[in-house]
């Protein structure tokens, strides 16, 4: 299987041959007729609610108070900097965030290099391994919670308690942990795939050659096969990290984001804000201060998307 | 990259096979580690099915029970359980927004690809970017512009989000497609006059259904297992599979074996989708970068 990443070249390649710099103005439209509906449809219905966040960030507005919805200014900024669970969201956002892509990645890599080999069962194997991804986010945090990590009948204490460790109450005691169980079980398939076509990709005449040269196992995967799946690695974790950022269901059915708001990200936090807390105004304040930050840090992991998908090696 | 020593390797016929046998044995080392390690990340989809076919108090028994005589009593309760309209909400809101996303896709995709548009990378740049927006920080405006035309607790709002939801994905991946047709048989296309619609229909579609194929799947896993926009916004309703899932657990009683069976019901058909179309899947889930 050739596996390659995609468009490094062809884009480039594209654009050299198909976007002369004098286009006639018709042919412009022509080429943007198709682009447009797309375009629209996203605009308006990503960005519009974004510009009316911004709008209601500015009013002290709870919908329990119908003397509510005025104009208030900065106020909501301020009172979001003098909150201090929504920093304890942020930072749990982040945890959560890099713990699951990190842990994610490494299962991954060795789910793949052990997949990477003709052994009996190998479609089995891999079919076994993918699972979890398909399984719906909401059953697996719910087989988490429920039937897994239950203090009194759940897998996981029953199988430590074999070893002779007592019985652990997982979702309070250690909420982010049995976040990260969840979240780093339904990703691994996610990196795994990603690495094994990286894997694949590597051309064999060169892992003949380090063997020939008496490469061992590891120095052979330190300084052939790692330095090869590095873009493959980058864009997974970018990718994951995109997906992973936003995680609310486990959250919300594991834990609810307690105890208290002991295991809270930000996405969470802001929704309780907005349906159970109905602060409108201090809610939507929020979701912008979110939205800046993801924007600056996109800005980085952008770039860093195009090099994978554009660079050449 | 490596540093390449000039060594012949003509090893003595005895330590070839020495390293022969030393190599089978970490072979088959190696494939056991893999078996055992699959069936511990596998385990708790077996519990999961399992414990779908238990009855209630042998699913909450403390040890596990591992043998058992197997009931379709939870499958039984959960299609009794009115099950039936959340998945047709399920299906409507996925299929008609996977259709929607593809009409809308595929021309996109045609505009920044084949005969892109002059900022090409800004365009998809945006679109990339979307994704990257946290979904809370538009959830309020929604709830409420929905809220005042009526359109709260309705398949067709989550049918709108999820086209938005997928649709940049799906440019990106249809990009990555077109971009392998050779140039040669669009050139050829235009020579012969043929315009936008029909070089879609007669050339470029029937070269790229597989990677159609893939990109459909994509959404309609993303679209399927969404939770957070059908928590908010549907009720009785338009509420889709996982809101019926949650509405599972009950404070009350016991509802383990009842739930698993709803999970079960609730997954398998992108279980199935995902096993069936494997290849497909690592492709669309790095939008087009890595076949």
């Amino acid at each position: 299987m050739a596996t390659t990443l995609v468009d490094r070249h062809n884009l480039k390649h594209h654009q050299l041959k198909d976007t002369p710099k004098g286009i006639s103005k018709a042919e412009g439209w022509r080429r943007r007729g198709p682009l447009l509906p797309a375009l629209v449809f996203t605009i308006i219905v990503t960005q519009l609610p974004f510009l009316v966040t911004i709008w209601y960030s500015l009013r002290n507005w709870n919908l329990l108070r119908p003397d509510g919805n005025k104009f208030t200014g900065l106020q909501n900024y301020a009172d979001i900097f003098l909150d201090s669970t929504f920093r304890s969201s942020a930072v749990n956002s982040i945890v959560i965030t890099l713990g699951c892509v990190f842990l994610a990645m490494v299962l991954g890599i060795i789910f793949a290099l052990l997949l990477d080999r003709k052994f009996r069962g190998q479609g089995v194997v891999r079919t076994m391994l993918i699972t979890p991804f398909l399984i719906m986010p909401v059953a697996g945090a719910t087989l988490w919670s429920v039937s897994m990590l239950n203090p009194s009948f759940g897998l996981v204490n029953w199988v430590i308690s074999l070893v002779g460790i007592p019985p652990v109450d997982w979702t309070a005691q250690h909420p982010i942990v049995s976040i990260l169980m969840a979240l780093v079980w339904q990703w691994t398939p996610f990196t795994m795939l990603l690495v094994l076509a990286g894997l694949q990709s590597q051309p064999k005449d060169v892992l003949e050659a380090a063997q020939i040269d008496g490469a061992g196992w590891t120095k052979t995967f330190l300084w052939v096969t790692l330095p090869a799946l590095r873009r493959y690695i980058e864009l997974g974790v970018l990718l994951g990290t995109i997906y992973v950022v936003n995680t609310f269901d486990q959250i919300y059915l594991m834990t609810a984001g307690g105890p208290g708001t002991a295991s809270a990200n930000l996405p969470f936090y802001i929704y309780q804000r907005a349906f159970l807390g109905f602060d409108i105004g201090q809610a939507a304040a929020m979701g912008v201060v979110v939205v800046i930050a993801t924007i600056i840090i996109a800005t980085f992991a952008l770039r860093l998307i195009f090099r994978s998908f554009d660079t050449k090696d | 990259m490596t540093t390449t020593l000039t060594r012949p390797a003509v090893p003595k016929s005895a330590e070839r096979k020495s390293r022969e046998a030393r190599r089978r044995f970490s072979g088959s080392a190696a494939t056991t580690l893999t078996w055992l390690l699959a069936f511990v990340f596998f385990a708790p989809v077996i519990w999961l099915v399992m414990t779908a076919f238990k009855q209630e108090s042998v699913a909450a028994s403390n040890p596990p029970v591992f043998f058992f005589v197997p009931t379709l009593d939870q499958f039984a309760a959960v299609l009794g359980n009115g099950a039936g309209a959340y998945f047709l909400n399920s299906l409507i809101a996925t299929g008609v927004s996977t259709v929607f996303v593809v009409l809308l896709a595929v021309p996109a995709a045609y505009a920044v690809s084949i005969r892109p548009v002059k900022k090409t990378q800004d365009v998809l740049f945006f679109f990339i970017s979307t994704k990257m927006l946290p979904v809370v920080a538009v959830i309020m405006p929604i709830y409420v512009i929905a809220g005042q035309i009526k359109a709260l607790d309705n398949i067709w709002t989550l049918v709108v989000l999820y086209t938005a939801m997928n649709l940049p994905i799906a440019v990106w991946m249809m990009r990555s497609f077109f971009q392998e047709v050779p140039s040669e048989v669009l050139e050829a296309a235009a020579m012969d006059g043929a315009g936008l619609i029909k070089t879609l229909r007669t050339i470029l579609m029937p070269m790229v259904t597989p990677g159609l194929a893939a990109t459909a799947l994509i959404c309609v896993i993303f679209a399927w297992n969404e939770f957070f926009f059908a928590l908010n916004l549907t009720a009785a309703n338009a509420a889709t599979v996982p809101v019926f899932l949650v509405s599972q657990m009950t404070s009350e009683g016991l509802f383990l074996a009842k739930l698993s069976a709803a999970s079960v019901l609730a997954s398998l058909p992108v279980v199935i989708a995902g096993w069936v179309a494997q290849k497909q899947l690592v492709r669309g889930l790095s939008m087009g970068a890595v076949k």
